[in-house]
C-alpha cells in the first residue's frame, strides 16, 4: 500500500501545477464552506442565545390552548395553584433543568399621570427569572439589575415616549379574569432594552405584585420557562417532558399542559433553518466543485497515461492494482486539499474574530461576530471532500483498471 | 518439452466490414533457454505474433501453449497474474515508469506483481543492476539516461521476476548500431546467466544474424527458419 501511496504523490508531483490548481480549487471550496458554516453557524447561535436567553427561555410550558391565544395573554388560560404544584413536581425531578421561572402575564395600561398607554408585563420571581433568562439583566440599561417589590422595568422605547426616568412613579391599570379593574403604583427601577421577537418589549414586575394588580386570591402561572444545562439536549428533553406531560390530565381527562420549544414560539426559527439550507446548499456546491476538478484531472491523468497503464499491465500488474494507483492518486489530492483548507479556513476565522467585526440584530446594535470553528465541521467537510475525491477517481480509475493492454501500448 | 508450442495459429482483425488475417496458421515449437528471432518486413505479424506469446492477445485460431498453459483460457486476471509470473517483456520504446528512479523500475515488477520479501528484492534488483551495468545509475530516474541505458534497465526488470520467457518486441528500433548491439549482447549474457529463453522481433538484418534460431515471417505466414550454424528448416 504505502507504495501506492509513493506512485501515486510521484505521479501528482509529475504534472505540479495541475495538481496545484486542482488542489488550490478543492482549498478555495474547503475554506469558503469552513468560514461560511463557522460565521453563519456563530450568527445562528448568537441568534439563538439572544432570544432564548433574554426571555424566551429554551422551552416553555403553558395551560393547553394558551399558546393559540397568546398574543391575547388570556388570564383565564393560567394554570391554577393546583396545575403548577404538580408541574413544579415534575420539573424538579429532570435533571437536565438549570433553572425554571414561572409568570403571570397579562396586558395592562400604563400611566405617568399624564399620558396614558398599554403594556405587556410579566410577572416574576426575579432570582429564577435571572437564572433562567441569563441576558435579562444586561438588557437593564439604566437602574438597577434587579426586580424589587413595587418597582418595574420598562422597556426603552417606552421610557422614551412616554418620557419616563429611573426612580420616577407609574401606574398599572389591569383588569383582571373577572372583569374588575385594578391599579397599582410603581416606582420605575430600571430600563430595558429591546429584543427582537416575541416579549422583547414586555415590562416586568415582581411575581407577587402581579398577584396583587390582579387580585389573585391563589397564584396562578401564565407560563413556565425552562432553561436547560445542555442546549444540544433540547430535542429528546422536550421529547421526554412531552411525554411526562400528557400523562397529566384534568377532570375531563384531556391533557393540562403544552410544550413549545423556542423553536415553536419565534420567528427567528425560521432564518435558523434558512442559515441551515443554505449551509447543505454550500456544502452541496463543495461537493461538486471536488467531484468535476478531481474527476477532471483524473480523466486527464489517465488519457495521458494510457501506454503506461499498457506496460504495467503488460508486466503483470493486476487490474485492482491499477485501480487502486487511481484511486489512491484522487485520494491523495483530496487530502491535500482538505488539509490545506482546514489551515486556510482555520487561520481566516482567526483573522476574522481578531478583526472584531460586529453587526445588529433587530434592535440590538453592535454585536460581536464571534466564530467558532466546529472539530465536527471539519471533520465533516474533510471527510466528505476525502469520501467525493475517492468517488469522482473512480470512473477514471476503472477504465484504467479495463484497458486492454495491447490497445494501451499502441497508443500515441 | 517445448516452452512454446504454436499449432496453426490464426490472428484475425476486423476493420468494419472487412476481416483482415495477421497470422494465417503459424505453427512451431520453441526450446527453453532459446535465443530466437522473428524477422520480418512490416506488417508481417512480428508483433501480432509476440502479443499472442506474451498472452496480451488471444488467438482467433489454432491452439497456443506457453508454458505448459493453453494461452485462450485465461482471462484478463489470470492472464495477468500468468505474465507477471511467467513473461518478462521489453518494449521497442522502453517503456520504464518515469516517476520511479531506475532501482524502483527493476524493483516495480516483485513489488507490485509479485509482492516479493524486501530482502530478496533487494537482492535480486541490485544483482541485475550489476549485471546489465547501471548500478551506479541506480538513483537516476528515466529521463536522466540515455536510451541505451533505459533499454538495459527494460531488460533488468525484464528479468527480475525470474521468468521463463523474455518476449522484447523491437528493443533496438530507437537505438543506434553500436547501443543496439550491446543491448542484444546483453540479453545473450542474460540469457547465458539466467537460462531464461528470449524472443525478439526485428526487421534490421544484422541485429537478426544475433538470434541462434530465425523465423521469418511474410504476410502472416512463417517463410523459413533458421538455425544458426547454416541449418535452414524452411
Amino acid at each position: 500500500m504505502g507504495n501506492l501511496f509513493k506512485i501515486a504523490v510521484r505521479n501528482l508531483l509529475r504534472y505540479k501545477r495541475r495538481t496545484l490548481l486542482t488542489a488550490s480549487l478543492i482549498t478555495i471550496g474547503v475554506v469558503f464552506v469552513l468560514v461560511f458554516m463557522s460565521v453563519s453557524g456563530s450568527f445562528k447561535n448568537m441568534m439563538i442565545g439572544q432570544i432564548t436567553d433574554s426571555m424566551l427561555g429554551h422551552v416553555q410550558v403553558h395551560r393547553k390552548g394558551y399558546v393559540a391565544s397568546i398574543d391575547n395573554l388570556p388570564l383565564n388560560l393560567n394554570l391554577k395553584a393546583g396545575a403548577v404544584d404538580r408541574l413544579e413536581k415534575i420539573l424538579d425531578t429532570q435533571p437536565e433543568i438549570a433553572a425554571y421561572s414561572p409568570r403571570i402575564k397579562f396586558g395592562g395600561m400604563f400611566s405617568n399621570f399624564a399620558e396614558t398607554t398599554n403594556i405587556r408585563l410579566n410577572g416574576v420571581i426575579p432570582e429564577k427569572e435571572f437564572a433562567t433568562t441569563p441576558l435579562l439583566t444586561s438588557r437593564i440599561i439604566d437602574g438597577a439589575k434587579e426586580i424589587k417589590r413595587g418597582e418595574i422595568l420598562i422597556p426603552e422605547l417606552l421610557a422614551k415616549g412616554m418620557k419616563v426616568n429611573v426612580g420616577d412613579v407609574v401606574v398599572i391599570v389591569a383588569t383582571n379574569k373577572d372583569g374588575s379593574v385594578n391599579g397599582k403604583q410603581f416606582k420605575v427601577g430600571g430600563v430595558l432594552e429591546s429584543v427582537t421577537g416575541p416579549g422583547g418589549r414586555d415590562g416586568y414586575i415582581h411575581f407577587d405584585d402581579a398577584v396583587e394588580v390582579l387580585r389573585m386570591e391563589n397564584p396562578e402561572v401564565s407560563e413556565f420557562a425552562i432553561r436547560l444545562k445542555d442546549f444540544g439536549k433540547l430535542g429528546t428533553f422536550s421529547e421526554n417532558l412531552e411525554r411526562l406531560l400528557a400523562k397529566e390530565l384534568n377532570q375531563q381527562d384531556k391533557p393540562i399542559f403544552e410544550l413549545h420549544t423556542w423553536e415553536k414560539l419565534s420567528p427567528f426559527y425560521n432564518i435558523a433553518r434558512m442559515i441551515d439550507v443554505m449551509t447543505f446548499f454550500i456544502k452541496l456546491m463543495l461537493i461538486a466543485i471536488v467531484l468535476i476538478s478531481i474527476m477532471n484531472v483524473m480523466i486527464m491523468a489517465v488519457y495521458e497515461r494510457i501506454r503506461e497503464i499498457g506496460t504495467i499491465a503488460a508486466i503483470g500488474t493486476l487490474p485492482g492494482k491499477i485501480l487502486s494507483m487511481f484511486v489512491i492518486e484522487g485520494f491523495c489530492l483530496g487530502i491535500m486539499g482538505a488539509i490545506i483548507g482546514d489551515v486556510v479556513g482555520i487561520a481566516l476565522v482567526f483573522i476574522i474574530n481578531m478583526s472584531r467585526i460586529t453587526f445588529n440584530f433587530g434592535q440590538q446594535k453592535g454585536l460581536l461576530l464571534q466564530a467558532h470553528v466546529n472539530g465536527a465541521d471539519i471533520l465533516f467537510i474533510s471527510v466528505t471532500v476525502i469520501i467525493v475525491s475517492v468517488i469522482a477517481s473512480l470512473q477514471p480509475a476503472y477504465k484504467a483498471s479495463r484497458m486492454e493492454p495491447i490497445e494501451a501500448l499502441r497508443h500515441v | 518439452m517445448g516452452l512454446i508450442m504454436a499449432e496453426n495459429i490464426q490472428k484475425d482483425y476486423r476493420m468494419g466490414d472487412v476481416t483482415v488475417a495477421a497470422l494465417k496458421g503459424l505453427s512451431f515449437d520453441i526450446e527453453p533457454t532459446s535465443f530466437v528471432s522473428f524477422v520480418g518486413p512490416s506488417g508481417s505479424g512480428k508483433t501480432t505474433l509476440l502479443n499472442l506469446i506474451g498472452c496480451l492477445d488471444r488467438p482467433t485460431g489454432g491452439k497456443l501453449i506457453v508454458a505448459d498453459t493453453d494461452t485462450a483460457a485465461l482471462d484478463r486476471k489470470r492472464g495477468a497474474a500468468f505474465r507477471g509470473n511467467n513473461i518478462g517483456f521489453i518494449f521497442q520504446d522502453f517503456n520504464l515508469i518515469p516517476v520511479l528512479t531506475v532501482y524502483e523500475n527493476i524493483e516495480y515488477p516483485l513489488l507490485m506483481v509479485q509482492s516479493t520479501p524486501a530482502e530478496e528484492r533487494k537482492k535480486r534488483v541490485t544483482a541485475l543492476l550489476q549485471a546489465v551495468g547501471m548500478i551506479e545509475q541506480k538513483d537516476k530516474y528515466p529521463d536522466q539516461i540515455s536510451g541505451g541505458q533505459k533499454q538495459r534497465v527494460a531488460v533488468a526488470r525484464a528479468l527480475v521476476t525470474n521468468p521463463k520467457l523474455v518476449l522484447a518486441d523491437e528493443p533496438t528500433a530507437n537505438l543506434d548500431h553500436k547501443t543496439a548491439y550491446m543491448v542484444i549482447d546483453l540479453m545473450k549474457k542474460m540469457r547465458d546467466e539466467f537460462r531464461t529463453t528470449f524472443i525478439f522481433s526485428t526487421h534490421d538484418q544484422k541485429i537478426v544474424g544475433e538470434a541462434e534460431i530465425i523465423y521469418s515471417l511474410e504476410d502472416g505466414e512463417l517463410k523459413d527458419r533458421q538455425v544458426k550454424g547454416g541449418k535452414n528448416d524452411g
